[in-house]
């Protein structure tokens, strides 16, 4: 099992949802996060007086996945939260060592 | 029911005829009254435009555009403004303004409206109830007050602001007022402001930078994002003022005629080419025009023709607008920066450079067929160096008396919050309360 984790912006999220769910993702989370990466931010200008914002608004996805599907998971992602300008994001893949799902005590692949 | 309402409805009757023969008895044997209904109609409107103009105009416009920590509080000085300046005008204010032939400042005849009665009038304004006239300059004076806070947006103590706003209120709005509007020095040498170029946007932007200049730059000015909170609110406080200024310039007119439609005619194109060249500059020098850049240069615009609006031909108004754009724009995106001065909202940048540029260019424009008034170029140069004084008087009034007062608060309480206050917010610091 693998938890791939993505950053993306938020318009992309519609997307990158329906296409992980045309290859099989039956659930995700969904956070509202901020933050930068290369970008390094924008910068804001109001009344001639130069502001550089930082902190970005972006969402985090986290999707938990079989180890047969994760790298098309991957994929999928890159092809749908893709801009091709700076700023689309990144995505993190890391191994689940246990899953079980809480209502009814299944564990690791059928908990997902 | 039905029964019930025609019982009620014939009792409100009676007792409404009875109330009728009771107030028309004096009111048939007094002299006759010059008082006009459409004129009275038109100011009882546009005092309730120029009220709106303070809250929730100017209240909208500021909190949008100061940070989210800081909303609520600035709203606050927009509302202390309405309350104290309301009774300080009933109890001496209109008096001293505009009650007596002073040279210096009126009389106190009037204070707390006494001698006041339902058919008194101004000599200034004798088709509409004295009370009306009364109110309709209350409103000016709340919204001139109002508007010094904008330059010490996110630092200034609330109590040390009402202190601040009524001796300012005292001894720079009233006299200011009385020298233009009351007969004054000002009025004798005449110089004319029509809306309060002088009275209230020279005045105000002039005691704001004193104030930003006294209380020094807001933490993090300069290497912090101080950006707005949310613009949208500005763009709604925007509309709020815009529409208000057609009672506070067309109201000036005093009365329902040509010449209130004339100066909001004016008021309008002013706002728009305002708006325009405001918007193009920077689409031209920063390649996007923002929406502040938008709502400033509307808002520059309609200050700048407010001494004008009444005293020019409609096209004069695109001229004054567009010219308010580009001066304005300059102040507050190049000469704030180059003397580093903290004006949070820019009322410098747009309230005093924009009432001191359209007050000259009052004395350029004027009409006589408009206004009553010739200007330069209609070959009287006399009306510009007039202009040129009231501008002189207010900037060395206002600037100097405001120096003196926030001397004088500051001894009593400290006029700017502590540096961990001020991190804070001043929501939660001045008032217990904070958006979430």
């Amino acid at each position: 099992m693998k938890l791939v984790v993505a950053i993306i912006k938020p318009f992309k999220l519609d997307e990158v949802r329906q296409a992980l769910t045309a290859i099989g993702v039956h659930g995700m989370t969904v956070t509202e996060v901020k933050g930068y990466g290369r970008q390094k931010g924008h910068t804001e200008i109001y009344r001639g007086a130069e502001y550089v914002v930082n902190f970005l608004p972006k969402l985090r996805i986290e999707i938990a996945v079989n180890s047969d599907i994760a790298e098309k998971a991957v994929e999928v992602i890159t092809t749908h939260a893709r801009t091709g300008q700076i700023g689309d994001g990144k995505i993190f893949v890391t191994p689940i060592d246990h899953a079980r799902r809480i209502r009814t005590g299944e564990t690791d692949s059928d908990a997902l | 029911m039905g029964t019930c309402a025609s019982r009620c409805l014939r009792a409100s009757a009676a007792l409404a005829a009875a109330g009728a023969i009771a107030f028309a008895t004096p009111a048939l044997a007094a002299a006759p009254s010059t008082i006009e209904p459409a004129d009275t109609a038109w100011m009882i409107v546009a005092t309730a435009l120029v009220l709106m103009m303070t809250i929730p105009g100017l209240a909208l416009f500021y909190s949008g555009m100061v940070r989210k920590k800081n909303v609520l509080a600035t709203m606050a000085q927009s509302l202390a403004a309405v309350m104290l300046i309301s009774i300080l005008w009933v109890a001496f204010g209109y008096s001293l303004a505009f009650v007596g032939d002073g040279t210096w400042i009126g009389s106190l005849d009037r204070a707390f409206l006494a001698g006041m009665g339902m058919d008194s009038v101004h000599p200034g304004a004798k088709t509409i109830p004295e009370a009306l006239f009364m109110l309709y300059q209350m409103t000016f004076a709340i919204i001139t007050v109002a508007l010094v806070a904008g330059s010490v947006a996110d630092r200034m103590r609330f109590s040390a602001y009402l202190l601040f706003g009524i001796a300012w209120f005292i001894f720079v709005y009233v006299p200011l007022a009385h020298w233009i509007w009351g007969g004054g020095f000002l009025a004798q040498a005449g110089v004319v402001d029509f809306a309060g170029g002088l009275v209230v946007h020279l005045s105000a932007g002039t005691g704001g930078l004193v104030a930003a200049l006294v209380m020094g730059r807001r933490q993090g000015y300069g290497s912090e994002n101080l950006s707005p909170f949310d613009l949208s609110l500005a763009v709604v406080g925007t509309g709020l003022l815009w529409v208000g200024w057609f009672g506070f310039n067309g109201g000036s007119a005093l009365g329902a005629n040509a010449h209130a439609v004339m100066a909001i005619l004016t008021t309008h194109l002013a706002a728009c080419a305002g708006a325009i060249t405001w918007g193009a500059l920077e689409w031209s020098t920063r390649r996007k025009p923002s929406v502040l850049g938008m709502i400033s240069g509307a808002v520059a615009g309609l200050g700048t023709i407010t001494p004008a609006s009444g005293f020019v031909a409609p096209w004069h108004g695109l001229v004054i607008g567009a010219l308010a754009g580009i001066i304005c724009y300059w102040a507050c995106t190049s000469l704030k920066h180059r003397f580093n001065y903290d004006d949070s909202l820019d009322v410098f940048g747009v309230h005093g450079v924009g009432g001191l540029t359209g007050t000259l260019l009052a004395g350029v424009f004027a009409t006589a067929a408009i206004g009553g008034t010739s200007g330069l170029i209609e070959g009287n140069p006399k009306q510009l160096v007039a202009q040129l004084y009231g501008v002189a008087v207010t900037l060395v009034w206002s600037g100097g008396v405001t120096w003196g007062l926030l001397k004088l608060v500051s001894a009593f309480v400290p006029l700017r919050v502590s540096r961990e206050h001020e991190l804070e917010g001043l929501d939660i610091s001045q008032h217990g309360e904070a958006l979430q």
